[in-house]
């Protein structure tokens, strides 16, 4: 039962921090109708401002989890109105090969302002340690508080976009920008804030991963492949297919990590085939083919 | 009249090609070698993205396993040095089928995140089964015998190996020209203009997709079946998707519309390289913007835009 019940928390663990990544990518995609290649570097980014803050300021954790993903957000702006705005109007190979020269500037910036050696956060006092779950295994407490940080999150985005007025503009732009617009909404604002709202969601993840996993300027590469996978897996544009996939690579992880380690780093892209031989737009994506 | 201007220029540019070793010095030589390795590499990925649409962010992929492959067959077998490119080429391949098989039949954006994703399976099986591709050390210490086909060819020297490199090029060039001239290159450029209707001339899109794929991988893996002798060594940075920039870059920079802008992309791309690279180190930085500032300006190129530029010049 305790190595279960590990690999599964754990599972859980990386899956909605996952799930947080890779929902940004999706609603920027829904919107901008552009795969975000630098959000795996807008992750990094976070957790890097994260560090810096918390161990070169002197902050403490909390008003750094507020900040360092708004510092982001700031960026994806001054991105979205310098450069962006730039190929909204163009071929989708413009919009990617955009997106991908950001990725290399970012990630070249972020070696050349921290170095390439690893930073490490420790996690907030009232988080360290661990707490028996369930009388079973000793669990680390911080990676408890990043499945509450997913979950208050996977509630919150779905409340956001079901149940309140600026949700429905969101998804009204990302069905049709030409009618939103002829219905009186701002889809400048729209785009610009969906830009800055997906970098915010990547950041809060890297900010939150920062006390948990090694700071370096390899860290965004790792989580914009995942989150490519998860995508697939789920079927890009899809809210619940993002939760889908990044739970079903959260459990190819938390138990592949524990019974089969050798072949571990293989099986999201073993799972990603399978999903894609027998339902190549991903388990909830339609209309996708070529 | 102007097409003759065109194909003198370039045969002028071919003589200065074959006797640069007579009056450059080994440093231009490796440049040179270099520059005409990278151009194959870029114009493979062309055949993919400029002549078919679809735009692979994991070509290093192909490149780098026709690496290793030369590599590890000098080491291991010691087999003459055009059957190591061989298998380079059947590798490359090999690989652009399977990865192929799965990526193609999407649409552009879902291409390229797939074959990103591919391409950095590729680089972690590289960095990570270590008892045979020896991890991030990478595959050295091999050297190269003989050529193959009984030519008594000094392989180790610079020059008689930058010759070599430049036959197989323009050779393979060639034929990438005539595969982009023919009916089977007609088909793929009209896929790229408009899929739907020649799905409804009764084609087989996803067929012929993977067909320009396989070759464009075939092709990279030539490319880096020629890099392993010049950088003795196979390592996995060859597979990272940052490599897998280089000829998106020199495809852009040189104009994708045109078949020789990613060998004029190749050239822009080295000649700065080696000039950035000995004043800062961040040559990562200055590669995003200069994409960036083309894909927001400059979408053409500079020989597309130069050649677009005279050929409507009456």
């Amino acid at each position: 039962m305790s190595g279960f019940g590990a690999a599964l928390l754990n599972s859980l663990d990386i899956g909605l921090l996952l799930f947080v990544i890779a929902v940004g990518l999706n609603i920027v995609f829904g919107v901008l109708n552009v795969i975000n290649f630098a959000h795996g570097a807008l992750y990094m980014l976070g957790a890097y401002l994260a560090y810096t803050l918390i161990n070169l300021v002197g902050l403490s954790f909390w008003p750094t989890l507020l900040l360092a993903p708004l510092g982001v957000a700031a960026v994806a702006v001054v991105i979205d109105r310098l450069v962006l705005r730039f190929i909204y109007q163009r071929d989708v190979a413009d919009s990617l090969l955009l997106t991908f020269a950001l990725l290399l500037i970012i990630n070249e910036s972020v070696r050349s302002i921290w170095g390439s050696g690893i930073h490490v956060v420790e996690p907030p006092p009232i988080l360290q340690g661990t707490v028996r779950v369930f009388g079973g295994p000793s669990y680390p407490i911080y990676s408890l508080f990043v499945i509450l940080v997913g979950l208050l999150l996977l509630a919150g985005l779905w409340y956001l976009f079901n149940r309140t007025r600026v949700g429905r503009i969101m998804r009204a732009a990302a069905l049709d920008r030409d009618m939103a617009e002829a219905l009186g909404i701002n889809t400048k604002l729209v785009v610009t804030g969906v830009f800055a709202f997906g970098a915010w969601l990547a950041a809060v993840g890297g900010t939150v991963a920062a006390p948990m996993r090694a700071i370096d300027p390899g860290m965004g590469d790792k989580i914009i492949i995942e989150s490519f996978i998860v995508v697939v897996i789920g079927g890009l544009g899809s809210f619940p297919g993002a939760l889908i996939g990044a739970l079903a690579l959260g459990l190819m992880h938390g138990f592949g990590g524990r019974y089969m380690p050798e072949i571990n780093m293989l099986l999201p892209f073993v799972g990603m085939a399978l999903v894609l031989l027998f339902k190549p737009t991903g388990i909830m994506g339609k209309g996708a083919t070529a | 009249m102007k097409q003759t201007i065109l194909l003198g220029a370039l045969l002028v540019a071919l003589i200065g090609l074959v006797a640069l070793p007579w009056f450059a010095p080994y440093f231009y030589i490796f440049i040179v070698t270099e520059i005409l390795i990278m151009g194959l590499f870029a114009a493979s990925f062309n055949l993919v993205f400029g002549y078919t649409g679809m735009l692979s962010f994991g070509h290093a992929a192909f490149f780098g396993v026709g690496c290793y492959a030369t590599a590890m067959t000098l080491l291991h077998l010691k087999w003459p040095f055009l059957y190591c490119l061989m298998l380079s080429v059947g590798a490359g391949a090999l690989l652009a089928l399977v990865i192929g098989f799965f990526s193609v039949r999407l649409n552009e954006v879902y291409f390229a995140m797939l074959t990103l994703a591919f391409g950095m399976m590729v680089f972690s099986v590289a960095h990570h089964w270590r008892s045979v591709t020896n991890g991030s050390d990478g595959i050295a210490g091999f050297t190269v015998g003989d050529f193959g086909l009984g030519l008594d060819l000094t392989l180790g020297n610079p020059a008689v190996y930058y010759h070599v490199v430049l036959v197989l090029v323009v050779v393979a060039a060639a034929l990438l020209y005539l595969i982009g001239r023919s009916s089977f290159g007609m088909i793929l450029q009209a896929i790229r203009q408009n899929p739907e209707r020649v799905a409804f001339c009764g084609l087989n899109v996803r067929s012929y997709r993977l067909a320009a794929f396989t070759l464009g991988g075939a092709f990279a893996g030539l490319a880096g079946g020629l890099m392993a002798p010049f950088l003795r060594v196979a390592s996995p940075e060859m597979l990272h998707w940052s490599t897998s920039a280089e000829p998106v870059l020199m495809s852009i920079l040189g104009g994708t519309g045109y078949f020789l802008g990613p060998f004029v992309g190749s050239a822009m791309f080295i000649l700065l390289e080696t000039w950035i690279t000995s004043i800062t180190q961040a040559w990562m930085l200055f590669l995003g913007i200069v994409l960036a500032l083309m894909v927001m300006f400059f979408r053409r190129g500079l020989l597309g835009t130069f050649l677009d530029w005279w050929l409507e010049r009456k």
